[in-house]
């Protein structure tokens, strides 16, 4: 199964992200993920949803988004150059003996620590999907102790649209 | 029979008096949005959140409202309404319980595609989401079976919303677009200036089809030896019938058309193969088996169509002409797609079309085919015959009347054995299959055809499901012929029980069902009741007389079954042919 990142853009009207979910679980399409917020255009947000399936999938989800009023454009992201960004924060157990290593890793990723605490740290990371998974894993031996993803967000590159 | 009243001058007065920019209460915008939309009855029950509503409506001479006895009823009438007019049919319900009774009905008139605009009350905007009296959240409740919806949140948003939701509901795909209208909003006052031009940004239904895939359908239609038109109700809502007959004149193609597709072709043409599918005839779905060219003409290749999928059509170029780019290719992989209104489709297809010249041998088989295997059952002259009823309910309309069914058995029999020749005359829930629709929906019929026949064909089951209506009947005189075919079961399902689960009868048994006759005088409605044919053809004669409406209980066969039938599961030439033959 292929996975498709797809930019909706939606009239900002309240309930229009419940529409677009709503769909998505009632045709038993799947959503590995979705983010929302505004767009280039006042009064247009923008929805960027992972989405795995193969192509048949992908035609009727597009398809079937577009058959919602308050769906302006729905864009297959995947399907050209496109940069993917999403961010975590990650709390992470941090003993003044660990810190060194942990910041190693910190710094490796170029990742930030945004906090910190008596026996904790607080990690920032940004970048594409593959990136935030490894740095989990490499924070995992410590003990995470709060994890929160934002789910991606994502723009074709250079002139494409 | 409630008359229409207004003269068409009256009716332009009307539409310039209540033009004028006035300020008005959110409620009588409501009702004047409406009578601008050219809406000419509205099916309703009020409550607490649609008070200001009914306010505004008590003297109110131009505004016409039937009060059914169940919202149920009153969305399915509305439902039948638009199907037999083409118009938008409106419902007005008050919030939560009163909304929540229309979920059956929205989602009927989803599935099938017609056009509604659906209006509910709801609390106060300031109550909502408090879980206050009577709260629910019925946009939320009907998303998954509405076109769209409005939660309307501002008093000034009012017109537009309402001309939007009839501009939604009756264009592209047709479907059920919600208002829901909190009672704050419909107290409020605002200055009313009538909306005429609608702009929805992303809504822009596609209706001339590319020239390419025409191109290719035609050159599709020469070299084809076995093509079959598959017609569905799409062609019946664009209103595409005169252009669907001239395609299949001229290019001789045979023609089967859907359950919602019954009246789009006339049935006696000898081309007419009748309908394919679960009960569909030995011809269409042998047809289709065998094609190898197969033109979808607006239907949307439903299961009970389809039977297996894998097996469906397997020989066939499959060109697919619908309205709504999502069917293409959803259930049936196409090979040539066609977006477009069926009709504009079809008016351009007409000028390049020609006869298909290599089809000479198929057709004569199709024909021969039909001739061999007609609908057949075994008569008696002991026992009433559901299939008997609906040939005296055929031969004495003379085809003409517009037929409503409810679910099961009877509605099968009822697209099997009345034969339709005009489109809008046929009225039935294929989609959703709701029980409880065949007889609210005749009395939309009839309100929006109040010269024509309307006979409500109904199962002793289904009748009990919204028999409170016969009231509205009685009130208005509102002459819908109302036929019951009792056969004191559930009659479908006794069938599937029979055949797929080894005659394991498990609660179908309707006894302790009214005696239907005193059910209906009980509303002051005449009441018949016939248990052979003697007597049911006096009766139904009689029925058919009387000027206002009336209820025949037909008492048939028990054990009589649908055939043919395809079990679920199986390619839909693997029919179990039945007793008859
Ligand atoms: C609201 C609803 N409930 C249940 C069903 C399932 N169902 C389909 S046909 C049928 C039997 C209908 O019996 P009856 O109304 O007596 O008609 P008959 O089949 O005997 O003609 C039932 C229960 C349904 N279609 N709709």
């Amino acid at each position: 199964m292929k996975k498709h990142t797809i930019a909706v853009i939606v009239n900002d009207q309240p309930g229009v992200l419940q529409r677009v979910s709503g769909l998505f679980g009632r045709r038993g399409f799947n959503i590995e993920s979705i983010t929302v917020g505004s767009s280039e255009e006042a009064g247009l947000s923008r929805m960027v949803i992972v989405t795995s399936g193969d192509d048949h999938t992908l035609e009727q989800v597009t398809k079937q988004l577009y058959k919602l009023i308050d769906v302006i454009k729905v864009i297959d992201l995947s399907s050209n150059p496109m940069v993917g960004r999403e961010l975590a924060l990650i709390k992470v157990n941090a003993e003044p003996a660990s810190r060194p290593e942990i910041l190693g890793v910190v710094e490796t990723f170029r990742a930030a620590v945004v906090d910190i605490g008596t026996h904790s740290l607080m990690v920032q990371v940004v970048g594409d999907t593959e990136k935030i998974d490894a740095m989990v894993e490499l924070l995992k031996p410590y003990g995470i102790r709060e994890l929160s993803r934002t789910g991606v967000t994502a723009l074709n590159r250079g002139n494409s649209k | 029979m409630i008359t229409q009243g207004a003269t068409l001058k009256s009716k332009e007065e009307m539409k310039e008096r209540i033009s004028k920019p006035e300020v008005i209460s959110g409620s009588e915008i409501l009702l004047r949005s409406l009578l601008l939309e050219g809406v000419d009855c509205v099916f309703g029950y009020p409550g607490g959140a649609v008070l200001y509503i009914y306010d505004a409506m008590h003297g109110n001479p131009d505004f016409n409202h039937l009060l059914t006895r169940h919202e149920q009823g009153a969305i399915h009438a509305a439902d039948g309404y638009a199907r037999a007019s083409g118009k938008v049919g409106v419902c007005i319900a008050t919030s939560g319980p009163g909304a929540t009774n229309l979920v059956t009905g929205i989602a009927t008139a989803y599935m099938d595609s017609v056009p509604l605009v659906v209006i509910t009350g709801n609390v106060i905007s300031s109550l909502i989401g408090s879980d206050a009296f009577q709260e629910a959240d019925i946009t939320g409740i009907t998303m998954p079976i509405t076109k769209h919806s409005y939660l309307v949140r501002d008093v000034e948003d009012l017109p537009r919303i309402i001309h939007e939701a009839f501009h939604i509901a009756n264009t592209g795909r047709k479907g059920p677009v919600l208002i829901d209208i909190p009672k704050d909003i419909s107290a409020a006052k605002t200055l009313f200036k009538p909306v005429t031009e609608v702009s929805i940004r992303g809504y822009n239904p596609t209706v001339t089809p590319n020239k390419n895939q025409v191109d290719k359908l035609i050159k599709a239609i020469e070299q084809a030896e076995r093509p079959l038109i598959l017609a569905g109700g799409g062609v019946v809502y664009s209103g595409g019938h005169e252009e669907l007959f001239e395609f299949v004149t001229k290019t001789q193609i045979p023609i089967t058309t859907t359950l919602l597709g019954l009246g789009a072709f006339p049935s006696g043409n000898d081309l007419f193969l009748g309908m394919p599918g679960m009960h569909g005839t030995y011809t269409a779905n042998k047809s289709i088996q065998s094609a190898d060219l197969l033109i979808n003409i607006g239907a949307r290749f439903d299961d009970r169509v389809t039977g297996k999928l894998a097996g469906f059509a397997p020989l066939a170029k499959i060109v697919h002409i619908d309205i709504d780019p999502a069917e293409i290719g959803k259930n049936v992989p196409t090979d040539i797609p066609i977006v477009g209104d069926v009709k504009t489709v079809l008016e351009i297809v007409n000028k390049l079309a020609k006869r298909a010249d290599k089809a000479d041998d198929w057709r004569a088989k199709l024909k021969a085919s039909c001739e061999q295997y007609p609908f057949s059952y075994t008569d008696s002259d002991v026992e009433l015959k559901p299939q008997w009823v609906v040939e005296l309910i055929h031969e004495t309309t003379n085809g003409d009347a517009i037929v409503t069914t409810d679910v099961g058995q009877h509605q099968m029999w009822a697209a099997q054995y009345y034969k339709f020749n005009k489109p809008r005359s046929w009225v039935t829930s294929g989609g959703l299959g709701t029980m409880g629709f065949g007889f609210p929906s005749a009395i939309g019929a009839q309100m929006a055809n109040p010269d024509r026949v309307v006979v409500s064909i109904n199962g002793d089951g289904g009748m009990q499901m919204c028999a409170q209506e016969l009231a509205i009947c009685a009130i208005n005189n509102i002459p819908v012929k109302v036929v019951i075919i009792n056969n004191q079961v559930l009659g479908m399902v006794r069938q599937w029980q029979e055949l797929i689960y080894d005659n394991r009868y498990s609660h179908i048994d309707l006894s302790g069902s009214p005696d239907f006759v005193k059910l209906s005088e009980a509303y002051g409605v005449k009441g018949f009741r016939a248990t052979n044919k003697e007597e049911a053809r006096a009766a139904w004669e009689e029925a058919l007389r009387h000027p206002g409406p009336a209820v025949v209980e037909f008492v048939v066969r028990k054990e009589e079954n649908v055939y043919p039938m395809v079990a679920q599961g199986s390619t839909i030439d693997e029919m179990i042919m039945g007793d008859a033959e």
